[in-house]
């Protein structure tokens, strides 16, 4: 599927060559299985600094495409990395990557804990790891509020409490919620400027 | 047959009214898994999650697991592609015009409000996982404390994840 005016470049914006399918692979491959508790930071990391696939500011751009694609962010941007560069065999190619590890390693985890799901030391361990995953989210959270209150940017302060508190305290279903509270959030920062 | 089509219409309009990456959606996840369908438990729910994390990858591991729980290997295949395929077919046509994006006077605003949703999305994730996984008052110091760690230092998570295992396994929590 080609789109009209945007051929496949020959060389990367970075000057280096296109990348092969298999190196697209491997570079997904390594960002998954280097990435705890999300991978963003760690594609950055690979995509731009270590192999000069994008440039800084490619890589800015493709993170505020992927912000309106809704699903996984990752893969998204797997998708659209690989297929920009070498169409829909190269955003497979990708997707491979970044997801082949981690289901393999996850099913392989959930099967030996079942196997030993009896063992009061297995159960144990669960429930440390469970309180100290729930704390990883938690802090997530916090980090992502704490520069909005140092700017005192109350308008966005106040928009991520009314979301919290529909989704996390009233549990009502998400899709309303969303069709509500996203296009008043975007209309009052509009409004802001 | 019927957990199949169950797991794709569930996971198929997650996908699709997902913003802010799989951590956002985990308060919707948990509220049809556990509340609407009841295919599972609070505290399973916050295992499989815990699993999901403890694995290096995208969070979305967490969607395949939910899906080899309800339905082994096909449950994993349906769940995972309901999920990811129709954001990435939306994900492969705005890819070839990513660069337009730039300097467009809406997108500030539009960004701004998307991620003011976001933080409010996830900060619910962790309040409501930090309940489910409140077992002993020794859970609950253990979330506490790790979001104290995890502001204060640059520790790496997998040490945190391996120190809760560990005090789990000894019998603490």
């Amino acid at each position: 599927m080609e789109i009209a005016g945007t051929s496949r470049p020959a060389t990367l914006a970075t000057g280096l060559p296109v990348p092969t399918h298999w190196q697209m692979f491997c570079g997904f491959f390594a960002i998954a299985i280097n990435g705890f508790g999300g991978v963003m930071p760690f594609a950055r990391r690979m995509l731009v600094e270590k192999r000069n696939w994008l440039t800084p500011e490619e890589f800015v751009d493709a993170l505020a495409m992927c912000q309106f694609v809704p699903g996984p962010n990752i893969v998204n941007f797997a998708v659209a990395f690989g297929g920009r560069l070498r169409g829909i065999t190269g955003a497979l190619a990708c997707v491979a990557g970044i997801t082949l590890s981690p289901i393999v390693l996850g099913i392989a985890t959930y099967k030996v804990l079942l196997e030993f799901a009896e063992a009061p030391a297995v159960l144990g361990a669960l429930r440390g790891m469970s309180a100290v995953a729930a704390g990883l989210v938690t802090g997530l959270g916090v980090k992502l509020i704490d520069p909005v209150l140092r700017r005192k940017d109350w308008l966005s302060f106040s928009c991520a409490v009314v979301a919290a508190a529909l989704i996390g305290v009233l549990r009502l279903p998400l899709l309303p919620v969303l069709a509500a509270a996203v296009p008043t959030a975007i209309y009052l920062q509009w409004r802001r400027r | 047959m019927n957990v199949l089509i169950d797991l794709g219409l569930l996971f198929g309009k997650i996908g699709l009214v997902a913003v802010g990456g799989v951590i956002a959606l985990i308060p919707e996840i948990q509220r049809d898994v556990v509340e609407v369908h009841g295919w599972m438990d609070v505290h399973t729910f916050a295992t499989l999650f815990t699993i999901a994390q403890a694995v290096p990858g995208p969070n979305l591991l967490l969607v395949t697991l939910i899906g080899w729980y309800m339905d082994g290997a096909m449950g994993a295949f349906v769940a995972t592609t309901a999920l990811v395929l129709p954001p990435a077919i939306l994900a492969y046509v705005l890819g070839q015009t990513w660069q337009r994006l730039r300097g467009k006077s809406w997108l500030k605003p539009v960004q701004a409000g998307l991620n003011a949703v976001t933080i409010g999305l996830i900060a619910s994730a962790g309040i409501l996982l930090i309940r489910a996984s409140a077992v002993s008052p020794v859970a609950i110091i253990l979330s506490v404390g790790t979001v104290v760690v995890l502001m204060r230092t640059k520790l790496h998570p997998m040490w945190l994840l391996a120190g809760g295992a560990a005090l789990g396994a000894i019998g603490l929590v």
